[in-house]
């Protein structure tokens, strides 16, 4: 069947949005975060000092052992938290704490709204930006098109699968054409098959938005596979230990599983978490 | 129609039907209850015939509709700020719990005084009744928001409002029904038992004026309307909340 393309002005006029260029699009400085004392504990410090830097229309995985602060970095880029100390620049603006219209987000749990038709659940963020009606049913449309939901624009979540949700939720974000988007763990609840499919159409969806995106998993071979650059995290306090180029071209999908540097780069991966992941499950 | 269902009117309709044979038999006496079949025909004869009935049913209903309002619309206020508000859920949960111990109906001398014999007290009465059992049901409710839509909300950029309109109310709805139900129900209640203990207008007062006067007639056939009307609204909002939980949780 053929895929419907998408046509992201935002991402067209943008200079290097047909591949990862050197500029920065979104750079962390000197960033940590503690969450504070509760009842029964102390201060929790999360994610420790972290420098990073996202080049446009780079794919940036994040790979780190469990509790290390992935999605605590996540939250932190979009705004819903504000880190303790340090600051995120994106475009050169200090967006520290702030939701920035330019970022998109999809979550690893099932962010659907149960109320409301695929074709609706989609138009949300449009609705709510006052967008005019035709526009938003052209983009609307497309990005169902896309996602290759369009059959199914009247059917309401419940009567999907995990993956077909998952896929609502991107068409969601996609929608609202990010510059920058966020996936933590999306394919998480799904099989590996499903996955593997997913991660080509998040491929697709990357190469024809130019958009920048972040992917945090826990999945080595998730992130080898997907990723131009993937940033590896330490146990929590999370920090970064390292970041691994890939060297994947950009028209890739997910048969580079049978290529032997696959192997390899799973590998590296692995060798550089595995002493942090044992640190985090406590085990010598 | 399901097995249970038909089990349910299988014993409801038995019990009219002993009724109705231990009234005519004369083990229940006139003077006590008459059959329910003169108690539906009554009721036709008092529709029909009697000048005060659409006046006092609309009457009951707009109180009813009053306290309604204010209950669900209040609870669900309340219900949010109370979730919003950690500490002040710790104070209060207590007093909700225990809330329903306390016999309101005390409280109508107060009311009189604020608000005087009239439409205010009964509605306030019927909205106190009703008021606490929607505050409950929309904290316990919006706890089973999940997270991750209240994170879409601000990722979305919704402000409290349109948080609490657009994701936290259609999100929480299929609980929250049952807090309606709760709260239509003590309504209810709460107004018709007013009008029955102080009122000069309403169904509940016509039910007092035909027990003091031994008209059984026209107080059973007024019985079987409130009877009648409180099933039936209790079996839509029911049918509502069924079909609720069917969209959002059918795998």
């Amino acid at each position: 069947m053929a895929k419907a393309t998408l046509t992201l002005e935002t991402a067209a006029a943008m200079p290097g949005a047909a591949c990862a260029t050197a500029e920065i699009h979104l750079a962390l400085r000197g960033v940590s975060h503690t969450y504070p004392a509760r009842a029964a504990q102390g201060p929790v410090p999360a994610l420790g000092s972290l420098d990073l830097e996202f080049r446009r229309g780079e794919f940036l995985g994040v790979v780190g052992p469990s509790g290390c602060g992935k999605s605590t970095l996540l939250e932190i880029i979009a705004g819903l938290v504000t880190p303790t100390s340090g600051t995120i620049e994106m475009e050169g603006r200090d967006i520290t704490g702030t939701v920035a219209d330019e970022i998109g987000v999809v979550f690893q749990e099932d962010a659907t709204f149960a109320w409301l038709n695929v074709w609706d659940n989609v138009a949300f963020g449009l609705c709510r930006a006052g967008t005019d009606g035709a526009e938003i049913a052209r983009r609307v449309d497309e990005a169902l098109a896309f996602m290759g939901l369009t059959g199914f624009r009247g059917a309401y979540p419940a009567q999907l699968s995990g993956g077909m949700r998952q896929r609502v939720c991107i068409a969601r974000t996609l929608v609202l054409r990010p510059r920058l988007i966020l996936l933590d763990e999306p394919f998480g609840a799904l099989d590996q098959q499903t996955r593997l499919l997913m991660g080509e159409e998040l491929l697709r969806l990357w190469r024809e938005t130019g958009a920048t995106v972040m992917l945090i998993t826990h999945a080595l071979d998730e992130a080898a596979l997907l990723s131009d650059r993937v940033a590896v995290m330490s146990a929590r306090p999370g920090r970064l230990i390292d970041i691994v180029t890939t060297g994947w071209p950009r028209e890739r999908d997910s048969t580079l599983v049978a290529d032997p540097t696959f192997g390899a780069l799973t590998g590296r991966l692995w060798a550089l978490l595995r002493e942090e992941s044992k640190k985090a499950l406590g085990v010598s | 129609m399901t097995r249970v269902r038909a089990l349910q009117l299988v014993l409801v309709g038995g019990a009219v039907v002993v009724l109705e044979l231990l009234c005519r038999a004369g083990i229940i006496d006139r003077f006590t209850m008459i059959p329910p079949s003169e108690m539906l025909l009554a009721l036709a004869h008092v529709v029909g015939t009697e000048p005060w009935f659409w006046p006092d049913v609309s009457y009951t209903l707009g109180n009813l509709g009053a306290a309604i309002a204010l209950s669900v619309a209040g609870g669900f206020l309340i219900g949010l700020l109370v979730h919003a508000l950690p500490r002040l859920r710790r104070v209060l949960d207590p007093i909700f719990t225990s809330y329903y111990a306390v016999p309101t109906f005390v409280l109508y001398p107060l009311l009189i005084v604020f608000f005087g014999i009239g439409p205010a007290s009964l509605i306030v009465l019927g909205a106190l009744f009703g008021i606490v059992a929607m505050i409950v049901a929309t904290v316990t409710a919006i706890d089973r928001v999940p997270r991750v839509l209240l994170k879409v909300a601000r990722v979305s950029r919704l402000g409290p409002v349109r948080t609490a309109l657009l994701m936290k109310l259609p999100a929480a709805s299929p609980h929250l029904m049952t807090g309606l139900r709760l709260a239509v129900a003590y309504s209810v209640i709460g107004v018709i038992a007013g009008e029955f203990i102080l009122s000069t207008e309403g169904v509940g007062r016509r039910v007092a004026l035909a027990y003091n006067n031994f008209d059984n007639q026209t107080m059973y056939a007024l019985l079987v309307l409130i009877l009648g009307f409180a099933i039936v609204v209790n079996a839509v909002l029911g049918s509502l909340e069924q079909a609720l939980h069917r969209r959002w949780y059918r795998s």
